[in-house]
């Protein structure tokens, strides 16, 4: 979506926020874009979300709306809403994991040191999606059964065709 | 009292009795899976009060329950707790397929975590289409397992 087809969202908008992120991280932050007012993405690489979250977390931003998993063709992304309530300010975290070995999960840094809400949503990412958050206190699956197999919103997913309850 | 009935006779007619009885006093389990349990719910409220007119009596215990209505999406999680839950009633018990869902998963057929049909793990008696079932059609179920029970055509034996 570029400016010109969409003239509502101007990429060159100012934001005082993304201002003071910016001068807090800096080099950290790889690519930015303000959707509107008080509303914020940035992208980040993996690693350096804590630090991200951290910084975050000081400048007022005391909840973490969610958090959710995207396969692309070449990455992962662990994508992060933190919500500001005394400020009503959003701002969107895309944390890029590249992919490296298809078949192997990718790795990043859990924030729930930072907000204790994040242990349900990084649970819930890597039921779905198999991202592995380090230093997870339980990081075991929430939604489907402990023994199912894959994570069923990867692309390489296939559904079992004969179900568990038919082997008797 | 000093007369003995023969026994053809005391036990067709105890077959006849305690059906009737089942049939007129069939209590179910409070359990709801998912929308379907509001139509239920519905059912059982004032504009309908279908279950307190046919003498059924919503238990929160599977232990004093013989009927279970399967309200709902099936999901593979849920599925040993239903199977739990069933095996739990004391007989005799009687099971409803409420809804698509319960039937064969409905709208999440193929789907990676819901069970296609509640009779994949317990018998069903009465399957009730619909996404969800007006009221109506839960009345039309449960008058036709009332039939079912007696006449003692229930299917618990099935498998």
């Amino acid at each position: 979506m570029t400016a010109e087809s969409k003239p509502e969202t101007k990429p060159e908008m100012k934001s005082d926020i993304l201002d003071e992120i910016d001068s807090k991280l800096k080099g950290v932050i790889t690519d930015s874009k303000v959707q509107r007012e008080r509303r914020l993405v940035i992208t980040i690489d993996g690693k350096d979300i804590v630090k991200v979250c951290q910084t975050l977390f000081d400048m007022g931003f005391d909840h973490l709306s969610n958090i959710s998993g995207v396969e692309y063709e070449d990455r992962f992304e662990s994508v992060y809403h933190i919500w500001s309530y005394s400020n009503k300010n959003l701002v969107t975290v895309k944390a890029v994991l590249p992919k490296k070995e298809p078949e192997k999960q990718p790795e990043i840094d859990s924030v729930t040191s930072i907000w204790r809400s994040a242990n349900w949503h990084e649970r819930e990412t890597y039921d779905l999606m198999g991202i592995r958050y380090k230093g997870h206190p339980n990081l075991t699956r929430i939604l489907n059964p402990d023994d199912f197999e894959g994570h069923p919103l990867r692309k390489s997913f296939k559904l079992v065709e004969n179900p568990w309850y038919d082997e008797k | 009292m000093g007369v003995k009935l023969p026994n053809v006779i005391t036990t067709s007619l105890d077959k006849l009795i305690f059906n009737w009885a089942r049939m007129r006093s069939m209590w179910p389990m409070t359990f709801g899976l998912a929308c379907c349990a509001i139509e239920m719910m519905a059912t059982g409220a004032s504009r309908f009060d279908t279950f307190e007119r046919f003498g059924m009596l919503f238990r929160a215990s599977p232990r004093q329950s013989d009927l279970m209505i399967v309200a709902g999406t099936l999901t593979k999680k849920m599925a040993p707790n239903v199977r739990r839950l069933y095996e739990q009633m004391p007989e005799p018990k009687y099971v409803i397929a409420m809804g698509e869902c319960a039937i064969c998963g409905g709208p999440f057929y193929d789907s990676y975590s819901v069970v296609d049909g509640v009779d994949r793990i317990i018998p069903v008696d009465v399957h009730i289409p619909g996404c969800p079932p007006r009221p109506e059609a839960l009345i039309y179920g449960i008058l036709k397992l009332q039939e079912k029970v007696l006449k003692g055509e229930i299917e618990r034996y099935r498998k």
